[in-house]
């Protein structure tokens, strides 16, 4: 695991309580749910898709449904949880709108994290010809996963449109280092809580 | 990895008397049983097969007397399988009011000296739950690592969590549901009927007449084998591929499906009881723990103290995976332990008895994070 997405997981675990129910969508292999578990006292499920995530967070112990995103929360009763988290994984959803609708219905505060497509080093990339490739945004333009690239500005339009509250912002450089001026011009990554 | 080899199968007798619940008295009753790997001395280790509908207590290994007598899941048990004999202790037993050994309708009633035949009660999930944990505590087993069980067997380690909750540490349910919908109990109504309206089945007391209702059972398992597969797996293996003489404009096997339909139609009532088969289909119809709890499945699972391993299969259309989410959701709804795990094996509702790498890894990482 490399610095950026330690420091991504360490503001979202110093958002949660103790005996917070939180779930985490696209989980992958569950570390960070495990993390809020053993250091923060959560308790947590996951969501995963992919089979090699879901197996290997079965072996860490963690309770994680298999399940497609896309078909959005259906089953899961309103208020479920403390917090939904979708880390690094709302750029590679095609229901965008619905699946924010989803969390906030499900939970009572979405933790959002996503890469700045503005963060100047991909500016410098398209100002060159290329499409950016960096630590959070590290796929070619044939291989990569994401479907929408968008920056903090288009993020925060889409929160007023849907008349999302935004609770608290943080902005990481490619170092995973807290960024306080020009965010939307600095930042490499995003990460956001929303409420209603 | 190798299966656990030569078996033999052991009887339990239980002389207090049973109250199930239809009310119906049993005055006693026998269980036959396997076992598989050694039963630790904290007696922590003991894992739980529950059999669905046509299976029983020879669930893995064979026997030395017979060919072809593979246990019904041995694949996924022995020496460094899912199910690690090296490292847990594990128990089929054939259901009551089987026809494997167990007491049931072609046993003896001891109060008339012949077969029980029609007067053998109609058990349930939870009645055989309760005879199941009579071996338990005839076994010196206080509480189950793991109760496994896919179908109907699934159902059976479901209900384990929660008329015993503090007897079971896990509880993998496959291929299951939390009660059959209209369409499942519809297929099972047709089964019966096939049965019921054999006229070799004389009001189910046909052993007295020297017969048994091949006929019927045959038709019953005809029809229960379609819906264990998925359309896609029928024609990949049959499609509509032809007999030898085929187009000759009878009723004749003519297409292979037919043929494979026959054959096994013709094994099973070989082997079943058809008593048996109309008891087994009733408690599929009956198991609905949310019944009490209006309709509430999460209310319902409220009790249960184990973790859960939920698996379902994409191609099973008889418990298709979203009944298995309904089972997850009323679990996390409570805030309990449960993984969910979707395979895509192509086997439909049987996808549970097969070697599928994924399925079996998912069983395989679950038990393996088991502490004993």
């Amino acid at each position: 695991m490399h610095t950026v997405e330690r420091a991504d997981f360490d503001l979202i675990a110093s958002w949660v309580k103790p005996n917070e129910r939180v779930l985490d969508l696209g989980c992958g292999d569950g570390s960070l749910l495990k993390r809020l578990i053993e250091e923060r006292g959560a308790f947590g499920y996951g969501i995963e898709r992919e089979e090699a995530g879901v197996l290997a967070a079965i072996a860490q112990g963690i309770n994680v449904i298999q399940g497609d995103l896309e078909q959005g929360l259906a089953g899961f009763d309103d208020g479920t949880f403390n917090h939904v988290v979708l880390s690094r994984t709302l750029q590679t959803v095609r229901h965008t709108e619905r699946l924010l609708t989803e969390m906030l219905r499900v939970g009572r505060e979405a933790v959002v994290s996503f890469p700045n497509f503005a963060y100047w080093k991909n500016r410098v990339a398209v100002m060159n010809g290329r499409m950016p490739v960096s630590e959070d945004l590290p796929y070619e333009w044939f291989n990569t996963p994401n479907l929408r690239f968008f920056t903090l500005l288009d993020f925060e339009a889409l929160c007023a449109k849907m008349q999302l509250v935004i609770r608290e912002r943080q902005v990481l450089d490619e170092a995973g280092r807290l960024v306080v001026a020009g965010p939307n011009f600095l930042g490499s990554l995003a990460v956001y809580r929303l409420g209603r | 990895m190798i299966s656990v080899g030569l078996v033999l199968p052991q009887q339990a007798h239980f002389s207090a008397p049973l109250v199930l619940k239809s009310g119906a008295l049993l005055p006693g009753f026998d269980l036959v049983y396997e076992t598989y790997g050694t039963l630790n001395a904290a007696k922590s280790n003991a894992i739980l097969v529950c059999h669905a509908l046509s299976g029983h207590h020879h669930v893995a290994g064979y026997y030395a007397d017979q060919n072809d007598s593979i246990g019904w899941w041995d694949n996924i048990i022995g020496p460094g399988r899912p199910l690690d004999t090296d490292r847990f202790f594990i128990v089929g037993v054939n259901n009551l009011g089987g026809c494997h050994g167990s007491t049931g309708p072609a046993s003896v009633n001891p109060a008339t000296g012949k077969h029980w035949g029609a007067d053998f009660p109609v058990v349930t999930v939870e009645d055989w739950v309760a005879t199941q944990a009579r071996l338990a505590d005839a076994l010196g087993i206080d509480a189950w690592a793991a109760v496994i069980g896919g179908s109907l067997g699934g159902m059976q380690a479901l209900q384990w969590t929660l008329s015993f909750p503090e007897r079971v540490r896990h509880s993998l349910v496959i291929a299951a549901a939390a009660k059959l919908s209209a369409e499942n109990i519809a297929f099972n109504e047709i089964a019966r009927q096939a049965i019921l309206s054999d006229p070799d089945f004389h009001g189910g007391n046909y052993y007295a007449h020297g017969v048994r209702p091949l006929n019927g059972l045959r038709l019953a398992r005809m029809l229960g084998h379609i819906t264990y597969l998925s359309d896609d797996q029928m024609a990949e293996k049959f499609g509509r591929r032809q007999r030898p003489g085929a187009g000759s404009y009878s009723f004749e096997v003519e297409f292979e499906i037919e043929s494979y339909l026959r054959y096994q139609g013709d094994k099973f009532a070989g082997l079943f009881d058809a008593n048996t088969y109309l008891r087994m289909t009733r408690a599929l119809d009956y198991f609905d723990p949310a019944l009490a709890y209006d309709g509430q499945l999460a209310a319902a699972l409220a009790p249960a103290q184990a973790s859960f391993l939920v698996i379902a299969f994409s191609t099973d259309w008889r418990f298709a995976p979203f009944r298995s989410r309904e089972i997850v959701h009323a679990l996390v709804h409570n805030g309990q332990s449960v993984a969910y795990a979707e395979s895509n094996c192509a086997h439909g509702h049987d996808s549970f008895l097969m070697d599928d790498a994924y399925y079996h890894a998912v069983v395989a990482a679950y038990l393996q994070r088991i502490t004993l």
